[in-house]
């Protein structure tokens, strides 16, 4: 090891800022700090126990004292391990449910490719453009689970950061709405758009709040049973505005409710209706509304239907 | 003409297989989910079923147990066709009575046609 490393080493908030945790949960440095209390708290109960007090009860005391405060560093300190365990095997989750992920596309991919090249099938030419389709597809797919991905690491390390501008929040749902179209008439989904009149421009990132709307709308229309009704909803609510999507989907079972803003995480119930999705979406809504300052949640009832709703504060530009 | 009933969630399998296999003479009967695939194995009377694990409404797993609980379709030899690579899953449908395998990413096209054709000589 060069001066170099150990220098490197020694760089403490350099090392803690590496595993993404904030010093005062880093072994490393709660270690240090742990040391140097035990240093100073022996060298100060020797000191006032041959100066000062002659009542060898009291200087025990002092001692018992100063252990306990160990004892509670020492368990935060465990904590921090555990965090780090925890996070090194969310690690090795991720990569597991990733490669899951990629491979039916990839299994698609493969086998289209075997079939299009084998000279022992014959292919009329109409059916070879449905295969060329089928790669346009499977691509797409292992193409948008890799730019989720992305999105989910740049959150995590801080780094997503929303270039703001003022916008008409009216005029980006108009938008999403108009590109689902395609998909939402492909599975008979009605979408109906309610927005209050004259509400003010707001201060946020056009690219983010439009991923969320999207992902939102995206699900509704995902989930969706029969004769799907998807109802939208802009109002101001206060300081706020009010965003609302109201679907008459599967809905989500009361038990996994509490997880579904978490990563990876999918209902029981929608593994069971479609296989696809990365479980990323509302990850990624949670985390851009939150940044925004603002505030996202839902309420579902299985077999009804669900309801998402956000609100953004109505911020002045700032220049 | 031998029927295979195959029971998948991914419609570009159902092209891109059923293509190759009904080229090599088979009656091909998709299903695209484990309900439907139950449904059909009861009233075509396949003479192979090819099937997924991971399946929108009733999984894989359960659609094998119902499968050989019944007495019309217990006898109905069974390939197991899927990503899960695990190996308490393969030891799992085993036990439930499959009779093969085969975790997709391992094989190219022409090998699982190849596997699924010996099926019947077994």
């Amino acid at each position: 090891m060069n001066l170099k490393n150990i220098l490197e080493q020694l760089n403490l908030p350099a090392q803690c800022k590496k595993y993404n945790l904030s010093l005062w949960q880093c072994p490393q440095f709660l270690f240090l700090i742990m040391g140097i209390i035990i240093i100073v708290s022996i060298l100060f109960v020797y000191a006032i126990g041959t100066k000062y007090i002659e009542d060898p009860y009291l200087v025990a005391l002092v001692v018992i004292g100063i252990a306990l405060v160990l004892l509670i560093l020492a368990f935060i300190i465990t904590q921090s391990f555990e965090k780090l365990a925890e996070a090194n095997r969310m690690k090795s989750e991720f990569v597991s449910i990733v490669s899951h992920q990629l491979r039916s596309p990839l299994s698609n991919l493969k086998w289209t490719i075997d079939l299009l090249l084998s000279e022992k099938v014959e292919l009329e030419e109409k059916k070879e453009l449905e295969y060329l389709k089928i790669l346009e597809e499977n691509a797409q797919r292992m193409g948008d689970l890799i730019s989720d991905l992305l999105i989910v690491s740049r959150i995590e390390q801080g780094r997503f950061s929303p270039r703001n501008e003022s916008i008409f929040l009216k005029d980006l749902i108009d938008k999403v709405i108009e590109e689902a179209n395609i998909f939402s008439k492909a599975v008979n989904a009605e979408i109906s758009f309610k927005s209050e009149e004259n509400l003010p421009k707001i201060f946020f990132d056009p690219s983010q709040i439009k991923m969320v709307i999207t992902n939102l709308l995206d699900n509704a229309v995902r989930y969706i049973k029969d004769k799907g009704k998807i109802e939208i909803k802009l109002a101001k609510k206060g300081k706020n505005l009010y965003f609302e999507i109201k679907d008459n989907g599967v809905g989500i079972p009361p038990h996994d409710q509490k997880y579904i803003f978490q990563k990876f995480f999918r209902s029981q119930n929608v593994l069971k209706r479609q296989t696809n999705g990365s479980g990323l979406g509302l990850y990624i809504a949670k985390s851009i509304i939150e940044k925004a300052d603002g505030r996202i949640g839902f309420k579902s009832q299985e077999g009804i239907g669900s309801t998402f709703w956000f609100t953004l504060p109505i911020k002045q530009l700032k220049k | 003409m031998k029927k295979i009933l195959f029971i998948e969630d991914e419609s570009a399998l159902h092209k891109t297989i059923g293509e190759v296999l009904t080229q090599q003479g088979y009656e091909m009967i998709s299903a695209l989910d484990g309900e439907i695939g139950l449904r059909l194995a009861q009233t075509k009377k396949p003479d192979l079923i090819l099937l997924d694990l991971i399946l929108p409404k009733i999984d894989g797993f359960e659609v094998l147990k119902q499968l050989k609980e019944d007495e019309k379709t217990k006898d109905i030899l069974v390939i197991v066709l899927t990503n899960l690579e695990g190996m308490q899953d393969v030891e799992r449908a085993i036990k439930m009575g499959a009779s093969t395998y085969l975790v997709k990413s391992n094989y190219n096209l022409e090998e699982v046609v190849e596997k699924i054709k010996n099926a019947f000589d077994k």
